[in-house]
């Protein structure tokens, strides 16, 4: 469109934006990591190279590393098992409906994150429906719970990053030219063969965006163990949370911080690994 | 057999968008509950009351203002300096828009904690005092990048043919802008207003991260939560909810008409 000083154009349309990535993304990321490497009590931190944080951090939280890590992966499965039919179907037999099914998987997401956890410990709470079922057909004691255990807490973070889940695998199923999958069951694929080769390898983009869109927060939350499970429950996210805030113990916090985001990275680049789609992270 | 399958995969649909909708029915449920105690999370019984006093509850008006504030003010700034960086990125090649792309896309796989803490570091490191400037910066900066990908997705498809036309006709360059990029653009930058309106509304950690003594509607449930949970609570939640899905219907609905009318639906 515009031909002229075409040389800055660009770069002036970029800066009050970048400008303020730049000022309130990088910036803060590069005092945090220099207060992971600082040492001295609130108020007063003071950089030393101090990379013994690292350590301590690592060792005295590792059980919730290692929790927050298994939580999300059961969660994403989870949430990739209940939305791949559903984004599937709405794909495939939505027709002229399409958006209107869209707009149902994410009009739950308008009620404030926090209330539809407190529903989650209404539903899930010992003078519920489904811990009294549960406990008729004896797979919970009589004396079972729900709330304040792990299945509680997994099933919150299931719930509550389904969206993450479902619109990026809609997006790349949605893409699938249905000719394709014609043409293998002409070539005489069964349904199951022509889904396997085909319908499924098409919509791999779309299951990593899902799973990487799902798994990162969901490593990163603290608010459903919080609400729905007890201090035996808390992953890495409750422990910062409390660090930063109760304790005030800014350069652990910091630390805390950095290992976890080095811990998804290198999950994440894991699992492109074994997707085959390193190449899909750049567009995702 | 066949046809089997196919139901078996309406079932299975049908049951996800139950699960999905299942807690949305118990705040919807539990707003017209009459709880004896501090606590919303038996039923005790039917009434009206909590619907005909929705801020009974002392700080729900004062929070819930303070969000839509933030909300507002955000978005709004969130949706011009997104869509900038987006008619950068589609319309112009530049040195360092790899690098760009890449800090577009950081942010939206950064944890929610570390960011807020990120920019907590950053606030007591420059003494600046937390409260509703704080949560602005923050907002805005969170919204930036889904502001990029939504206008951005937009752009992409847009036929450049219509505004050669428009300056083949002797139109400027500010006009063309004006009068044929926008208004081609625009549903894609209301969409991604709504977007950054309806994250800011509902973010919690990033907040709580950097409010100071401010308190908006997410952090008001969050302390309520420790004390107690006022049927209130759930007249907002389910308030929010309704005029939301009201306002995406009716979208559909429009675009629907427009597109059995043969307008383009772009």
């Amino acid at each position: 469109m515009l031909h002229r000083r075409k040389g800055a154009i660009p770069y002036a349309l970029l800066a009050p934006g970048m400008g303020w990535l730049l000022l309130f993304f990088v910036v803060p990321m590069w005092y945090l990591a220099k207060m992971s490497l600082s040492s001295g009590l609130f108020p007063t931190f003071s950089f030393s190279w101090a990379w013994g944080n690292f350590h301590d951090a690592i060792t005295a939280y590792q059980v919730q590393f290692i929790r927050s890590g298994e939580y999300a992966a059961i969660a994403t499965a989870i949430a990739l098992a209940v939305s791949y039919p559903l984004a599937y179907w709405i794909a495939f037999r939505g027709g002229r409906w399409k958006n209107l099914f869209l707009l149902l998987v994410i009009a739950p997401f308008f009620v404030t994150y926090l209330i539809r956890t407190l529903a989650w410990e209404t539903i899930l709470s010992d003078n519920g429906i489904i811990v009294h079922a549960l406990q008729d057909v004896h797979i919970l004691g009589s004396n079972g719970r729900l709330l304040a255990t792990s299945a509680a807490v997994i099933a919150g973070i299931t719930y509550n990053f389904l969206p993450f889940m479902v619109l990026p695998l809609y997006v790349s199923l949605e893409q699938v030219d249905q000719r394709l999958i014609e043409a293998a069951e002409d070539l005489y694929a069964s349904r199951a063969r022509a889904f396997a080769r085909v319908t499924l390898p098409l919509s791999l983009p779309g299951v990593f965006a899902g799973v990487l869109l799902t798994f990162i927060p969901a490593a990163g939350d603290f608010i459903n163990a919080q609400l729905l499970g007890t201090p035996r429950q808390y992953m890495i996210g409750n422990i910062i949370q409390s660090e930063f805030l109760a304790v005030r113990d800014y350069p652990t916090a910091a630390a805390l911080s950095f290992v976890l985001m080095a811990a998804i990275l290198v999950i994440v680049l894991a699992f492109a690994r074994i997707l085959g789609t390193e190449r899909l992270t750049v567009s995702a | 057999m066949r046809f089997l399958r196919r139901q078996v995969l309406t079932v299975y649909a049908v049951l996800a968008l139950a699960y999905l909708f299942l807690p949305i029915g118990v705040v919807v449920a539990f707003s017209f509950n009459n709880p004896r105690g501090r606590f919303n999370f038996t039923w005790e019984g039917f009434t009206w009351k909590n619907w005909t006093n929705p801020f009974g509850y002392p700080g729900v008006s004062g929070a819930l203002k303070v969000s839509i504030e933030i909300a507002l003010v955000s978005s709004f700034a969130a949706t011009v300096l997104g869509t900038l960086i987006a008619l950068a990125l589609v319309r112009y090649r530049f040195r360092g828009s790899a690098t760009t792309n890449l800090l577009i896309f950081i942010p939206m796989t950064t944890p929610e904690v570390v960011m807020g803490a990120s920019l907590l570091t950053l606030f007591v490191n420059w003494r600046i005092a937390q409260g509703f400037g704080t949560i602005l910066i923050a907002h805005i900066l969170f919204n930036i990048s889904y502001v990029v990908v939504t206008v951005r997705a937009r752009l992409v498809g847009f036929d450049r043919h219509l505004e050669e036309a428009a300056m083949d006709l002797g139109a400027n360059e500010l006009v063309t802008f004006f009068r044929v990029t926008l208004p081609l653009i625009m549903p894609g930058i209301l969409a991604a207003g709504l977007l950054a309106f309806a994250l800011s509304i509902d973010d919690f950690v990033i907040t709580y991260f950097n409010a100071g003594a401010t308190v908006t509607f997410p952090l008001f449930v969050w302390g309520a939560a420790r004390v107690a949970t006022p049927p209130q609570i759930n007249v907002i939640g389910t308030a929010i909810f309704v005029i939301a899905v009201t306002g995406m219907l009716a979208n559909i609905l429009f675009q629907q008409i427009r597109s059995k009318r043969g307008v383009v639906a772009v």
